[in-house]
This record gives C-alpha cells, sequence and structure tokens, in this order.
C-alpha cells in the first residue's frame, strides 16, 4: 500500500556526489531552486535539465529510481496544470486555441502550463536527488552546522536535528508497520477501498490508532536506550564526523555558480517565454 | 570485586499503591559473573534490569554498582558508562540510520574525542563480527545483525557490566545463537560481567548462574543445573524444564538409572551409559 | 477446505533495484483437517506464502487454490475467502484498536456478519472471549491496553477467531511468550482444532513445537519447499536441515547421536514418546539380562 514512498530515502552507493559535504549540498539545492526560477524560457530550463542530468550521472542512482520521486506529485500537478491551462487570466496576444464558457485556453496558457510542470518536477527531482545521495544523519548534521548561528539565540539546533534524524530513521520502519496493521485489519475484514470518504476516514481508524500506540511504545524504549546510552543532550557532547568541505565541493560551487550565470545570460539574450512563444508563432 | 548489590529493593510503578514490581530483592553479582534471570512474564526481571541502570529509582533500599550508589544524581553517568543495556526489540534501540554512526552515539554523548571514537567503533564492530557492514543501514540487517550492532553501541562505551533484556525473544533461532556467541564471547575474552534476562531455558543454561524471580522477588538462586534439577519447585513458579532435563526426569521416574542432563549430547550420553549398564 | 498451491511465485519491490524474490514456485497441498506446521528461517518465504493464502498478497505467478476459491481468479469474493480463512499475525496485540475489549473482538463480525443481531454478536464474542480462556463478563468492558502482554495476545485471537473460520493460520503465534504462556496457546490451539476450525497452519521457529503438534509440515528454503511430510520424516533428515541452518529438536539430536552408537530409537520426536521408546529399549535389556 505504502510502497511507493520512495522520497527521502538514502540510496546506498559511493560517488561524487555522496561523497560531496552535505552542507555544500544543501547550499546547492537552494541554488539549483534558484536557478529554475529564474529560468524565464526554455533554453534556461533545458539548461537546468541539462545540470541535473550530469548531477544524476556524478551520483550513480539509476535514473528510474529518481524519477519514482515524481510519482507522489504526479497528481498535484496535473491538478495544477489542468487549472493553469483552463482558467489562465492572462491578456492573450493571439487567438484562443478553444474558447468554451469561462473555459479559456491560450497559446500563452499552454506555455505557462507546461513551465509550471516542468518547474514542478525539476524541484522534485533535483530535492529528491539531495535525499537519495545523502544520508539523513549527514543532512541533519548539515542542517545542524548551518543553524548553528541560530543557537546563539537559543534555538534548540541540535535537539531540533536529533529529533529530525530519529524521525527519519523511524519513517520505513513505520510504514512497514503500517503495512502490517493494515493487513491484518483487511484479514479481519475491514474495507479500504470501497465508500465514500466519511467512511474511508472512518475505517482508517483501526489503523491508525494501533500506529499511534506502536509509535508511542517505540519512543518510550528508544528514550529508555538512549538514556542507558549516556544521553544528555548537546552537553559535553563530541561529534564522530565532522564536516570539512573538499575539492568536490570546489568544483559544485563553480558548476552551479556557472549554472546561474547561464540562466542569467539566457534569459537576457533570448527573452522571456512568450518572446520565444513570438518568435516561434510567427 | 562486587559488581552489583542490591539491599533489600523494592519498586513500584504506581506511588499510591503497595503491589511492588520488585518486592525485597537483596541480591550480589561479581563481576565477570554470568547470570541468568529467568521467571515468567511480570514477573519483575525487566524492572530489576531497569534499577541498575538507574532508568528507574527504587522505592525502597539501596542499588550498588561498582560501590556507586545508584541514588546519587550525581553518579548516574558514571554508572551509566560502565552498564551497558541491550533492549528487546532491535529496532528501538538504534538512533542513526548508518551502523558506524549509532555506534558513535553512546561515545559521542560521553565526550570521546573524535580519532578515540573511531577506534571504538572498530573494536566494538570487531568483538560482535559486524565490520563488514559498518557503512550499511540497519534497517536492512536481520533481527540477529541489528543486536549485533545494538551490542556494539553499548560495547563502544567500554562498560564492564553488559545487561541483556530479553534481547533474544524476537530473534529466529540463527539470530539467537548469532547474539549468545557474541555474549559468551565477550564474558570468555574480556571478562565482561553479563546480566541476561531471557525466556529460553538453553540460554540460561549457559550462564555460570540462574536466577529465578517470581512476583518480584528472588526464590532461586544457584548453578542452572543445580536450579534445573529442582524441577518440582521450577514448576510452582510456572517455570519448564529444558526439554533434555524434562525426558531425564521422565527416564528415571521409570527407573532408569540416569543422571542430570541438559544438553541432547549428555542426554545421549546418560541413555547410552544405562542401555549398555542393563 | 483443501488448500493446493502450484508453482507459486512472488517478488517483491519488482523492478526495483531492492527487488527480491520471495517465492520460487511453491508446490504444496494441505488437506483439511491438518494441523499443519511451516519452518524455515526468516527471509524463506513462509510469511509471504502464508499472506496469500487469504489474498492478503495478491497471486502473481503460479496457481493457488483455497476450497472453492481460485485465487487466480480476479473476481474471486476476497471477503467470502477471508472469512473463510482467519489469519493471525505476528505480535498480534500490536493490532488491538478498540476502546473496549468487546469492541475489539467484535471488529471482525461486523465487518464480516453485518446482518447479526446484536444479542447474537454479543454470544459469539463472548464465546471467543471463553475460547482464549479469558472471562467475558470481567474483560469485555477494559481497554484492551491495559491488559497485561499475555492477556492482549488472548483478545487478539479472540478477534480473529470469533468469526470462525474453517482455517486458521497463525505466523509465530507463541513468539515473546514465556514457556508456560506456549504451552497454553498451543493447547488452545488444539482446542479449537477439529471443531469448527478444521485446519491449522502454524509458522514456527520452535522445532520442538512441530514435532509436538503438527500432523505434517514442510520446510521453506530460500522460496521453496525443501521438505514436507510428517514432522518425524522431517526430522529424520536432521543433517539435511543443519546444512539450512536449521535447528532439530532436541529429541532428534539425541537420536541422531545414539543412532551413531547403534541404538535405534523409533520415535516421532516427541518428548513424551521419545522417553517411552527409550524405557522400553531399556526394560527390553533388562529382560534379556534376566533371561
Amino acid at each position: 500500500m505504502l510502497n511507493d514512498v520512495t522520497f527521502g530515502q538514502y540510496y546506498p552507493v559511493r560517488s561524487f556526489v555522496h561523497n560531496m559535504d552535505p552542507r555544500a549540498k544543501i547550499i546547492f539545492v537552494i541554488a539549483y531552486i534558484v536557478a529554475i526560477f529564474l529560468a524565464d524560457n526554455f533554453f534556461g530550463l533545458a539548461a537546468v535539465i541539462l545540470f541535473l542530468l550530469v548531477a544524476v550521472l556524478l551520483s550513480r542512482v539509476p535514473f528510474g529510481r529518481v524519477l519514482r520521486s515524481v510519482k507522489m506529485i504526479l497528481f498535484l500537478v496535473i491538478f495544477t496544470a489542468v487549472l493553469n491551462l483552463f482558467f489562465y487570466a492572462g491578456e492573450s496576444a493571439y487567438e484562443p486555441l478553444l474558447q468554451w464558457g469561462i473555459v479559456r485556453i491560450t497559446w500563452e496558457s499552454v506555455v505557462n502550463t507546461v513551465y509550471l510542470a516542468v518547474r514542478l518536477f525539476l524541484l522534485v527531482l533535483g530535492t529528491s536527488l539531495l535525499t537519495l545521495t545523502t544520508t539523513p544523519v549527514s543532512l541533519t548534521d548539515g542542517l545542524e552546522s548551518l543553524l548553528k548561528p541560530l543557537s546563539y539565540i537559543k534555538v534548540p539546533v541540535h535537539e531540533l536535528a536529533l529529533i529530525m534524524s530519529i524521525a527519519l530513521r523511524f519513517i520505513p520502519i513505520l510504514i512497514d508497520e503500517t503495512n502490517r496493521i493494515v493487513s491484518a485489519q483487511k484479514a479481519r475484514g475491514a474495507d479500504f477501498d470501497t465508500g465514500g470518504i466519511v467512511k474511508r476516514a472512518k475505517a482508517m481508524i483501526p489503523v491508525l490508532i494501533p500506529l499511534l500506540v506502536s509509535a508511542f511504545r517505540r519512543a518510550e524504549e528508544l528514550s529508555d536506550a538512549m538514556d542507558a546510552r549516556c544521553y544528555r543532550g548537546s552537553k559535553g557532547r563530541t561529534k564522530y564526523k565532522k564536516l570539512r568541505f573538499t575539492w568536490r565541493d570546489l568544483v559544485g560551487f563553480f558548476y552551479f555558480a556557472a549554472l546561474i550565470t547561464g540562466v542569467v545570460l539566457l534569459n537576457v539574450y533570448l527573452g522571456g517565454r512568450f518572446e520565444f512563444l513570438a518568435w516561434i508563432l510567427n | 570485586m562486587e559488581a552489583v548489590r542490591f539491599d533489600n529493593v523494592k519498586y513500584s510503578y504506581r506511588e499510591d499503591e503497595d503491589t511492588f514490581a520488585v518486592n525485597g530483592v537483596t541480591l550480589s553479582i561479581e563481576q565477570g559473573e554470568f547470570v541468568a534471570v529467568l521467571g515468567r512474564n511480570g514477573s519483575g526481571k525487566s524492572t530489576l534490569a531497569k534499577l541498575i541502570n538507574v532508568l528507574l529509582e527504587p522505592t525502597e533500599g539501596s542499588v550498588q554498582v561498582f560501590g556507586m550508589d545508584a541514588a546519587d544524581p550525581d553518579l548516574t553517568f558514571e554508572i551509566r558508562k560502565n552498564t551497558g543495556m541491550v533492549f528487546q526489540n532491535p529496532d528501538n534501540q538504534t538512533v542513526a540510520s548508518i551502523v558506524e554512526d549509532d555506534v558513535a552515539f553512546g561515545p559521542e554523548n560521553i565526550g570521546v574525542p573524535r580519532e578515540e571514537i573511531g577506534r571504538r567503533i572498530d573494536f566494538a564492530l570487531d568483538a560482535v563480527g559486524m565490520q563488514a557492514f559498518r557503512h550499511a543501514t540497519p534497517n536492512r540487517l536481520s533481527g540477529g545483525q541489528k543486536q549485533r550492532i545494538a551490542i556494539a553501541g553499548v560495547l563502544a562505551l567500554l562498560p564492564k557490566i553488559m545487561i541483556l533484556d530479553e534481547s533474544t525473544a524476537m530473534l529466529d533461532p540463527r539470530g539467537r545463537r548469532e547474539v549468545m556467541e557474541v555474549v559468551k564471547k565477550l564474558n570468555r575474552e574480556q571478562g565482561m560481567t553479563v546480566i541476561l534476562i531471557t525466556h529460553f531455558m538453553d540460554e540460561a543454561l549457559q550462564a555460570d548462574r540462574a536466577v529465578v524471580m517470581h512476583r518480584g522477588e528472588v526464590v532461586m538462586d544457584g548453578k542452572p543445573e543445580e536450579i534445573f534439577a529442582r524441577s518440582d519447585e521450577l514448576e510452582t513458579y510456572n517455570l519448564t524444564l529444558p526439554r533434555a532435563a524434562y525426558i531425564c526426569k521422565k527416564l528415571r521416574a521409570a527407573g532408569m538409572p540416569v543422571g542430570e542432563a541438559f544438553t541432547a549430547e549428555e542426554l545421549a550420553e546418560e541413555i547410552c551409559r544405562s542401555l549398555q549398564k542393563a | 477446505m483443501q488448500i493446493v498451491a502450484k508453482g507459486l511465485t512472488y517478488t517483491y519491490d519488482a523492478k526495483s533495484p531492492f527487488a527480491a524474490q520471495a517465492l520460487r514456485g511453491v508446490d504444496l497441498t494441505i488437506d483439511e483437517g491438518e494441523f499443519f506446521g511451516i519452518i524455515g528461517h526468516t527471509g524463506s518465504g513462509k510469511s509471504t506464502f502464508v499472506q496469500h493464502l487469504n489474498a492478503l498478497i495478491r497471486l502473481t505467478g503460479g496457481s493457488l487454490q483455497v476450497g472453492e476459491f481460485d485465487l487466480a481468479d480476479k473476481k474471486c469474493d476476497l471477503r467470502a475467502l477471508r472469512r473463510r480463512v482467519g489469519m493471525v499475525f505476528q505480535y498480534p496485540e500490536y493490532q488491538l484498536f478498540a476502546e473496549t475489549v468487546e469492541k475489539d473482538v467484535e471488529f471482525g463480525l461486523k465487518n464480516f456478519q453485518k446482518e447479526l443481531s446484536d444479542a447474537d454478536r454479543a454470544s459469539a464474542v463472548a464465546e471467543a472471549l471463553e475460547t482464549v480462556g479469558l472471562d467475558y463478563e470481567s474483560v469485555r468492558g477494559q481497554s484492551p491496553f491495559e491488559l497485561s502482554g499475555g492477556q492482549k495476545r488472548r483478545v487478539a485471537i479472540a478477534g480473529v477467531i470469533v468469526t470462525k473460520p474453517e482455517v486458521l493460520i497463525l505466523d509465530e503465534p507463541a513468539a515473546g511468550l514465556d514457556p508456560l504462556g506456549k504451552k497454553e496457546l498451543m493447547e488452545l490451539l488444539h482446542a479449537i482444532h477439529g471443531g469448527w476450525c478444521k485446519t491449522v497452519v502454524v509458522v514456527s521457529h520452535d522445532m520442538d513445537e512441530i514435532a509436538e503438534n503438527c500432523t505434517r509440515a514442510a520446510v521453506f528454503e530460500k522460496g521453496k519447499v525443501a521438505m514436507c511430510g510428517a514432522p518425524a520424516d522431517i526430522f529424520r533428515r536432521a543433517d539435511e536441515l543443519a546444512e539450512m541452518g536449521l535447528d532439530v529438536p532436541v529429541t532428534a539430536r539425541c537420536a541422531r547421536i545414539l543412532r551413531e552408537r547403534g541404538i535405534d530409537v523409533d520415535t516421532n520426536f516427541t518428548c513424551d514418546d521419545f522417553a517411552r521408546k527409550v524405557i522400553a529399549l531399556w526394560e527390553k535389556g533388562g529382560e534379556g539380562r534376566a533371561q
């Protein structure tokens, strides 16, 4: 039932991307997102795609695995795309392609829709590449390190990072557990697949309650186990894995600097998406 | 040297009641001993274990670990450093998503310098035979392997006592064997004091000493062979004999001159001897 | 209901890098009336196999007939099947959810037999609870979460047997129980077996348990049935089992050593039978000497 949840699950191989500093990777993902939104024409997006392809190749994560992360948001993308396609409110320089009541499809809305969809996909693909190549632990280490300045204003950065890494660690365990409970209740005749939304929501109670109970039980046991292993907060704590920037991160830095520069240049020289549209249609 | 000392310890989970999960236990465990703790579910075994490393504090009486009083909050940390504890569910005691990060968790907590943590990870993973899985994710390991990682996580704190609270209960026979091998080795080769809480009589047979708990009290205490020889008494505490001992008892009841046997090998030996005599 | 599996195959996470073939062609027949044991390592495919029996895992390869139900048929009535094939998962107490024991136990009834009157339902729940050894009047109103571990497990089992399934499948029902709890559980299964519950299929790691309770057993190894037969026949092949890394009952190990020394104990490997046969040998030897 929940086997499709692969977003965020580390893919264990060794590669150039895997070996980068998590802090660098987080910064690069931010740069990548900026690039996606800066790119205002198809050449810019093509450049972003090209950069992503190279990054995926370097990461040695199979393409299919990266693409699977898109499956989760497919519905969302289609939904927004359809809305966008039919109800684009902007002025159009051309004859509408279709006009039917308030529904109107124009060249601009088609372009916008494609744009939106591609951007959303790229967004998810890029961020999932981060989680596929970075263990939850080093990801939270990276975040903790990047957010460290906040601890001077009494934000409990270490604790938050630990909570996040434990949450990430228990996701696959709880998914397994959910599947097991669903199977057990199905064996007792529970029906999760038919009926209206209220009935379906009610049908989930025999799954959610045991899951909740079990999560509490696990939390209690885990806290005992952490106590037994001398956990007492960040006080006097050392770290085994020290983050260190390497030549890989420097390469990454230039790579993303090039991406952003490229996208900006493409915008300046080739203009926005509608100018491009005009160029094609005329 | 005395590793653990209980003096008339009582513990109640609810303050307002006088039902005690541990009810007046006096017990001494020497350093290097391998003690099995037996008893039905709810007999107070786990509570006893948690009193040792101060996960619980006694309602009455005193607990001492290497002479350190468990009631002294300043010593809690020092006691926990010296008493490692492995729990029942292998999934609920792993903090990190990579084996070596998880093993590092304990040493990080007590402020061990980074290079030293690396050495301790090596030591701990070698001790449980899991060095090859150093960079693996615990989720993909077998139950026995996960428990060995949990043991390694505890070993990295260099404890003198290791408590296993039904740590083999959720494992299959292969996993149980793996864990027992590791535990026995630690006891033999490093003089680790082991306190093993278990339902499996064959595991108890591998210990130097067995303690039977019933309704919060220690009711039997001695060599496992001696304990299992008192089968009628065991029955009153709702415990069963190891199967070989049960067969032995039947044979003796029929008049066969067999001595005590606790394993298949011993039983075969006894049967052979008495048949040849006949 | 007879269970006939032919060439059953199943792969988890097919098409992913973690694809794992759990079943590689399972051929197995379980007759009505059996107390059937399934043995094997974690990962040998035994859990995957039993989950096929009431279509919790849908058939993807091979054929499976459970009574009149053809599991390969897409239109197979799953509700009717699941009503007649009950399944107790590992650690079933982790699936308790309702605020009272009564409400939890009647869950299956409410799903499978909606037409039942309140009185009939209450009496069915009472019967199920009594069957697992709990007093209906005293536990019905209690929260299942406040019971002891052993009692929780009983309530969970009551929640499955309340619909009186003809086939009852249990995945390591005794895991985590203390020795006496294990013994009581097996007695419970024998008590219901032969009545409305015609067939019991139990997955277990405990070879002694299999030897002592089952009419027949199958050994799963790497997604296939490696051995199938009466426990006595299986445990006589102790060497092969050891090769698979599986245990054999204490009696089988002992019998093997005795055989090496020229003493043949013809036993079905239960402790009592083994003791009886050894005593018989000894008495025969005694007579020989007396003559």
